[in-house]
C-alpha cells in the first residue's frame, strides 16, 4: 500500500483491507493498535467475521469485517475495551486492555 | 414518511431480487465486498468515485448525477433499494442523497450487507449491467442538507445530535476506531449538541430497532419536538443513519445532515468548541 492509498483510506470512513500490512504513517508511538484473529472451535480462523469495538460502557466504538485469515485491527486509545465477534458460527467476546503500540489480542467464537 | 415505506426486510428483498421495477444497489466506499459477492442483480455505487466531485468537496451536481444514474441503468421511476456494509452507514447516506435529488421511491434494506451474509443468504460473482436510461434529477433539496453557518447558528436554538462514538464525542478519539487516530482537525463536539451515537438506533444484525425504542432513545435524550433537528458526525454517513431514523422512520420534521460534519467544523477557525462528555454551554 502506497501512503498515497493509505491517505486516501483514511479521508473515509469504511474500514481498510483487515489483511494489509500497517501503513507506513500510522505512528506506534501515538496509535493504540489492537488486532487479532477470530478463531472457530477447532483454532481455523474464521473469515468474514463482523468484530465490534466496545468501550468501557459498552458503548459501539467501531466494526471490522475480518480478512481471509480472519485478522481484524482497530485504533483505540490506552484503555479497557471489549471487543464482540459475530459470525455464521456463532459469536465470542474477549476483553483487552490496551496500551499504545500492538496489543494482539484472540477471539473465539462458537 | 415511516419504516413500512422507507424499510424493506431481507425477506421481502430475497422475494423481489427479480421483480421488474425493482434496482437493488450496494453501496460501499470500498466496493472489494461488492466484488466479492452481491445480491444478485444489484448494481455498485462507490461513495467517493461516484457521489464526490473529484476535485472540489462537494457532491456531483445535478447533470452529473443524472449521467451516472442514466449509465447504471436506473430510471425515475424505478423502486430503488439501497444496501451496504458498515451498517448501511453508506447506503443510508446514499438514500439521503437520492433524496436530495428527489428520487421517488428509494428504500433502505435493514441490516444491509450484514444481515444477509449472517443469515447466509446467497450472493453472487455475476457481471450485472443495465440498459442506459435517461434520468432526470430535481434541484437539491435543501430542507435536508446543513451547511456550516446553518450549523453555527444552531448551536443552543436548534437540537444538535452528534452520532459518534462518545469517546469521539467527548474528545478522545478523532476518528472511528477502525481508523488512524492522527488526524487534522481539532477533537470534541460542537457545544450544545447532545450525544446519541448512532448505534444505539441499531441492533447488533445491523437491524434498526423498533419504532417504540427509537422514540423513547431520542426522547430520552433530550430531543425537542418543537425544534428544527441537525444530526452530524465525522463525514456525514453515521448521520445520514440517524438522519434516516428521525425523518425516514420516526417521520419527524425538519431534520437535516450536515455532511461537512466533524472533518469541516473541527477544521474551522474561530468556531466553539466543547470537550468532555456534557455538551456544554452556548
Amino acid at each position: 500500500m502506497t501512503a498515497q492509498t493509505a491517505s486516501t483510506v483514511a479521508a473515509g470512513c469504511a474500514a481498510p483491507d483487515q489483511a494489509a500490512p500497517l501503513p507506513l504513517s500510522v505512528d506506534l508511538d501515538k496509535e493504540t493498535v489492537i488486532t487479532g484473529t477470530v478463531q472457530a472451535a477447532g483454532g481455523d480462523p474464521v473469515a468474514g467475521a463482523y468484530v465490534r469495538l466496545l468501550d468501557r460502557s459498552g458503548e459501539f466504538t467501531a466494526e471490522v469485517v475480518t480478512s481471509p485469515a480472519g485478522q481484524f485491527r482497530f485504533f483505540a486509545a490506552p484503555g479497557t475495551w471489549q471487543l464482540r465477534a459475530l459470525s455464521r458460527f456463532g459469536n465470542g467476546d474477549a476483553t483487552v486492555t490496551a496500551d499504545r503500540g500492538v496489543n494482539e489480542v484472540s477471539l473465539a467464537v462458537a | 414518511m415511516s419504516r413500512e415505506s422507507a424499510l424493506v426486510s431481507a425477506d421481502w428483498a430475497e422475494k423481489n431480487i427479480a421483480a421488474p421495477g425493482v434496482v437493488f444497489v450496494e453501496v460501499d466506499e470500498d466496493t472489494t465486498a461488492y466484488d466479492g459477492g452481491h445480491i444478485a442483480g444489484a448494481i455498485k455505487l462507490d461513495w467517493r468515485q461516484d457521489l464526490q466531485d473529484p476535485v472540489r468537496r462537494d457532491f456531483v451536481n445535478k447533470e452529473q448525477f443524472e449521467a451516472l444514474l442514466s449509465s447504471r441503468g436506473i430510471g425515475n421511476d424505478d423502486t430503488v433499494v439501497l444496501y451496504g456494509g458498515n451498517n448501511n452507514w453508506f447506503a443510508a447516506y446514499a438514500y439521503w442523497y437520492f433524496k436530495l435529488y428527489g428520487h421517488g421511491d428509494v428504500k433502505l434494506l435493514d441490516g444491509g450487507r450484514k444481515k444477509w451474509e449472517l443469515d447466509a443468504r446467497p450472493l453472487s460473482k455475476d457481471e450485472v449491467k443495465r440498459p442506459a436510461t435517461q434520468y432526470v434529477a430535481q434541484e437539491q433539496d435543501l430542507s435536508i442538507r446543513a451547511f456550516r453557518d446553518d450549523v453555527v447558528k444552531a448551536i443552543g436554538v436548534q437540537n444538535l445530535i452528534d452520532v459518534r462514538s462518545p469517546d469521539e464525542y467527548a474528545g478522545r478519539l478523532l476518528a472511528p476506531a477502525h481508523l488512524p487516530q492522527e488526524q487534522a482537525q481539532r477533537a470534541g463536539h460542537i457545544p450544545t449538541a447532545l450525544s446519541v451515537p448512532w448505534s444505539k438506533a441499531a441492533n447488533e444484525d445491523g437491524t434498526f430497532k423498533s419504532d417504540s425504542e427509537l422514540a423513547e432513545l431520542y426522547a430520552a435524550a433530550g430531543i425537542d419536538d418543537s425544534k428544527d433537528t441537525i444530526a452530524y458526525c465525522r463525514i456525514g454517513e453515521r448521520s445520514s443513519h440517524t438522519w434516516f431514523v428521525l425523518q425516514e422512520i420516526l417521520g419527524k420534521a425538519n431534520v437535516k445532515n450536515y455532511d461537512g460534519s466533524w472533518t469541516e467544523y473541527g477544521s474551522l477557525v474561530g468556531v466553539p468548541v466543547a470537550l468532555g462528555d456534557e455538551p456544554g454551554k452556548a
